[in-house]
C-alpha cells in the first residue's frame, strides 16, 4: 500500500522522525509541541512530518504502528512512543541513552 | 453515561486496578483542534495495576489503548496515560 511504503521509507531513511500535528517551527498541538521541545533541548536533528497535511498520512501512521494517537516518535526505524512515553524517558535519562546507543549525539545539559 | 465513567468501568474490568483516576481535561483544550463543545475529548488516566508489572511503557500503553479502543475510535481525541505497577 502506498502510504505504508511512504511511512516505512521515511522512518528507515531518517535517523529521527516525528509524526506530529503542525511543524517543528509551529506545532499545532500541545502534545506534539512537548516532543519538539525535548528534541530541540537535546539538540537532536529530526524530520517532522505534519499529519494535518494529509488524512491518508494521519490514518496511515496509526495503522503502521498500531498506535491510536499522535505524536509518534521514531528513532532509527523503531517506534519509541508518544508524548507521555517520550517525556518520561527524557526525565529518566533513558531517551538520551537510547539516542547515544543509536549513535546520535545529544547535547548534554550545561554543567554548573 | 459520561465517557469517563465508561472508561473507568472498562479499565476496572480489564485490569482490576489498585488505583485508578480519570480526569477530563477537555476544558484545557478549548479552541484546539479536536475539542468539541461539551468536552469529553481529552482525558488523563492514572492507573496502578499488577497487570503492568514487568511490562514496558509501550506495552502498558498498548494494553490500555486496546481496552479503550472503542472510545479512542469514537469521541476521545487525546488520552494521557500514567500506568504503574504497585510499588513503582
Amino acid at each position: 500500500m502506498a502510504i505504508e511504503q511512504f511511512i516505512d521509507n521515511e522512518v528507515k531513511s531518517n535517523d529521527v522522525v516525528l509524526f506530529m500535528k503542525g511543524t517543528p517551527q509551529v506545532p499545532m498541538c500541545g502534545f506534539s509541541g512537548q516532543i519538539v521541545q525535548i528534541l530541540d533541548y537535546l539538540g537532536v536533528s529530526y524530520k517532522g512530518l505534519n499529519v494535518l497535511d494529509s488524512d491518508e498520512l494521519r490514518n496511515g501512521i496509526k495503522t503502521y504502528s498500531n498506535w491510536p494517537t499522535i505524536p509518534q516518535l521514531y528513532v532509527k526505524g523503531e517506534f519509541v512512543g508518544g508524548c507521555d512515553i517520550v517525556r518520561e524517558m527524557f526525565q529518566a535519562g533513558e531517551l538520551q541513552n537510547l539516542l547515544k546507543e543509536k549513535g546520535l549525539p545529544v547535547k548534554e545539559a550545561a554543567q554548573g | 453515561m459520561r465517557t469517563a465513567d465508561i472508561m473507568t468501568e472498562k479499565l476496572t474490568a480489564a485490569f482490576a486496578p489498585a488505583d485508578l483516576a480519570i480526569e477530563d481535561e477537555s476544558h484545557r483544550h478549548e479552541g484546539h483542534a479536536g475539542h468539541r463543545p461539551g468536552g469529553q475529548t481529552h482525558f488523563r488516566v492514572t492507573i496502578v495495576a499488577e497487570a503492568f508489572r514487568g511490562r514496558s511503557r509501550i506495552e502498558r500503553h498498548r494494553m490500555i489503548n486496546e481496552a479503550l479502543a472503542a472510545e479512542l475510535q469514537g469521541g476521545v481525541h487525546a488520552l494521557a496515560i500514567n500506568a504503574k505497577a504497585p510499588g513503582e
